[in-house]
């Protein structure tokens, strides 16, 4: 047994730090670690950097344009780019469209949007979720009929993440009421930019806008953008969300995070005294530490199993469950930590390069946007309870 | 990075997982903790013969030259069989102690006949006003002649009365809630002056209470450095933890597919209770607090080589901090799911509930980690 990464695991970590602090853009580094608005253009910006680098998606295979990396390397990519306070690339493209096309989609799909998603051309957005299919996703009624070499498309999505700047969907349809409900689904790949695609977004409590209700009134979905079998796309959404583990726990991200919430207590007065020596502030961050820790270990254990043959399971149902717990409590610490400042609501102080004097300290401005926000980490991508029922039904057989 | 244990360390956990699976039964168990000595003897000849009491201890002295991952192995086969012999007192605590301190002559005298099975150990450090502070210590050592006189009491020395050697924290100088002026002494169990209240403890094993009354050794008893006992009773804290940390791990095994077998049979209102989703979520997290549990003491038991002490000793504090929080869920929640019959003192669930209430509170409980771990800056 050994808790270090070889020398050569090292040397890796070493040039990925290297490339991190020599090409990500100062502005937007620090409007990850300040909790601050990122524009489209910071999105596309970093990813072109990585991808001129070659590292936009590491976890593809390399005749598609992946960088051949071991699971390890790209755990410590994932690591290092969360410490730096890189961006999260958007997964839509990269993590989950990418790997199912590759995987199940035709050779003309392949060659056309791959290189799409690795030039950023695309902004792809995912249509899942539906008003009335929620946890119970396959119980979707968003339609799709066949009509000659077209699909006609009619339905509504929700909670669709920056679909305000995306071109491109792929969408879970019914395309059959036969059989169970999980039989009659496919997964089509829909152009945005048409008449009848009717993007509109839902203000979140943070005051955000970066989730959107998406209304598809006979939009036209060519026979060649179906993925796979018609009728087989259930199997292909669940591959995705299994496809790719790495990251899940948001580890990286996370120490940063209880970086920054030390650097505020380190400044804050409490008692008489810094916020950073009392003794039960001290104990609560002590905790969270601790969880961190364990999680971490945990994340690594279930690294190294995948690298020596097991493949992911419901494993990432307790990376998930336990990383969006973590994030949750550290957004609620930043918040306490700013005590009475973390009432007035500045939207501005949001934006990069506002420059007004601050209401209170310096950066707590977006400390209870952030703690709001986060409530959704539990809620989105399978919520928690759903995750417990896979860990039950999975690694428990109930 | 590596979590798999080799293959002489898995050949090690096959055959303690074996011990435990076939001469271990709770039946069996139970009658031992009933007995006069609260364990049997001949268990202890067989663990001796298996080389498990020199399973962390260098060839020189008949060990089989293992370390750290070695005791974590033999620790957690402790704790899935419920193990009541003195190991964790004798090969975790003693022999630790002996070969970090002793001199040549002491480990040449001592640690061969703990690997035989010859002699068992005691670790005495704790004290009623001390808590669970290692440095607060009140018993004296005066110097006397040539050698020295112990004058105090130790409390809740697990396994006293079987030891043949007692190792003894006691002030050679400092007030008592100094780091510095402590000095470990090696007792003979039946040292004259020295007297003992034994009993059995909440979870079915012996400890007791001892008092010194002007109990005289020699120069020679000193074990390592004369006032400069601390950093030597801290590292094998640490090292104890780590033990303990393995043996709630081995218990919440148990206690985790135990519990979901029983889930799984246990039929209320038309259908196993399993079915229902309280239930389940209950046991997704109780999953998750045992592999929680196991990362940290993996941490806890890598760090124990680290040459930095402090994240040695963070690393045991996490750990048992963890291991506290998640024995906690899973003790309490296991014997709830088993209803009625998880109050039995038939089943074996209570029995591990109860041993993991004890770890909790065996060198520091989670509040007192806590305040550790954060006090570290």
């Amino acid at each position: 047994m050994d808790l270090e990464f070889s020398d050569e695991y090292r040397a890796f970590q070493q040039d990925v730090r290297g490339f991190l602090d020599e090409n990500l853009p100062e502005d937007i580094r620090e409007k990850v670690t300040r909790g601050l608005r990122l524009e489209r253009d910071d999105y596309v910006r970093w990813q072109n950097i990585l991808s001129a680098k070659g590292w936009l998606v590491p976890g593809w295979p390399v005749e598609h344009g992946g960088t051949g990396w071991s699971a390890v390397e790209r755990y410590i990519f994932d690591e290092e780019n969360g410490r730096a306070g890189a961006p999260n690339v958007v997964p839509f493209g990269t993590r989950f469209v990418g790997p199912v096309i590759y995987t199940y989609g035709s050779e003309a799909q392949k060659n056309y949007y791959l290189p799409r998603i690795l030039n950023n051309d695309d902004w792809w957005c995912q249509g899942y979720s539906e008003p009335g299919a929620g946890s119970d996703l396959a119980s979707l009624q968003t339609r799709a009929v066949r009509d000659g070499d077209r699909y006609i498309v009619n339905g509504t999505k929700t909670w669709t993440t920056m679909a305000q700047w995306a071109n491109m969907m792929f969408c879970l349809v019914r395309t059959s009421n036969e059989g169970k409900k999980q039989e009659g689904i496919s997964f089509l790949l829909v152009d945005m930019n048409q008449p009848g695609v009717d993007v509109k977004p839902i203000m979140t409590i943070d005051g955000g806008q970066e989730i959107n209700m998406v209304h598809m009134t006979d939009v036209e979905v060519p026979i060649s953008d179906l993925v796979g079998e018609e009728n087989m796309g259930w199997t292909y959404a669940k591959f995705l969300l299994q496809h790719e583990r790495t990251g899940t726990a948001g580890i990286g991200n996370s120490k940063a995070q209880v970086q920054r919430l030390k650097k505020i207590a380190a400044q804050e007065k409490s008692g008489g005294i810094y916020l950073i020596d009392d003794p039960d502030f001290r104990r609560q961050v002590a905790e969270l530490e601790i969880d961190l820790q364990a999680l971490e270990y945990t994340d690594l254990r279930y690294l190294m199993q995948t690298v020596a043959g097991k493949p992911p399971g419901a494993e990432s149902s307790l990376l998930k469950l336990r990383g969006t717990e973590i994030q949750q409590r550290i957004s609620e610490l930043l918040m306490q930590a700013v005590g009475y400042y973390a009432i007035p609501f500045v939207p501005e102080a949001l934006e990069y390069g506002w420059n007004e004097d601050p209401i209170g300290p310096e950066g707590a401005a977006p400390l209870a946007p952030a703690y709001f926000n986060r409530r959704k980490t539990t809620i989105y991508g399978g919520t928690n309870e759903i995750q417990r029922n896979i860990i039950a039904k999975m690694v428990l057989g109930l | 990075m590596d979590f798999d244990l080799s293959e002489e360390q898995q050949l090690l956990k096959d055959s303690v997982d074996r011990f435990v699976r076939e001469e271990y039964p709770l039946d069996k168990r139970q009658k031992l903790t009933a007995s006069d000595e609260g364990f049997s003897r001949d268990n202890w000849k067989t663990m001796a013969e298996l080389g498990w009491l020199g399973a962390s201890l260098p060839e020189e002295y008949g060990g089989i030259g293992g370390g750290a991952v070695e005791a974590m192995v033999m620790m957690e086969g402790v704790g899935r069989g419920l193990v009541v012999e003195p190991y964790f007192a004798t090969a975790v605590l003693g022999a630790n102690l002996l070969l970090q301190a002793g001199s040549d002559a002491q480990k040449q005298e001592l640690l061969p006949q703990v690997v035989s099975g010859d002699l068992m150990l005691a670790f005495a450090y704790a004290e009623r006003q001390a808590r669970y502070d290692l440095f607060d210590v009140e018993m004296t050592a005066t110097k006397d002649g040539d050698g020295y006189a112990l004058n105090g009491a130790k409390g809740v020395v697990c396994h006293a009365a079987s030891a043949g050697r007692i190792i003894v924290s006691a002030r050679t100088g400092g007030g008592s809630r100094d780091r510095d002026g402590i000095t470990l002494f090696l007792v003979d169990g039946n040292a004259a002056g020295l007297s003992r209240r034994d009993y059995p403890t909440v979870d079915g094993l012996r400890a007791s209470e001892l008092a010194f009354d002007n109990v005289r050794v020699g120069a020679d008893a000193v074990l390592g450095a004369v006032d400069n006992g601390l950093p030597l009773i801290e590292h094998v804290a640490d090292q104890a933890i780590a033990g303990l940390a393995a043996e709630a791990v081995g218990c919440m095994d148990v206690l985790l597919s135990s519990t979901n077998e029983y889930l799984k049979t246990r039929s209320q209102f038309g259908q196993p209770i399993g079915k229902f989703q309280v239930i389940q979520h209950r046991m997704a997290d109780m999953f998750i607090a045992c592999e929680e549990a196991r990362s940290m003491c993996y941490v806890a038991t890598m760090r124990l080589d680290d040459p930095d002490a402090e994240q040695r000793s963070k690393a045991a504090s996490a750990a048992k901090v963890q291991i506290g929080k998640s024995a906690r869920l899973v003790g309490q929640q296991s014997v709830q799911l088993h209803g009625g019959m998880g109050m039995t003192d038939e089943l074996n669930i209570g029995h591990y509930f109860k041993r993991l209430t004890v770890i909790d509170t065996m060198f520091g409980d989670q509040n007192h980690h806590l305040k550790r771990y954060a006090a570290f800056r």
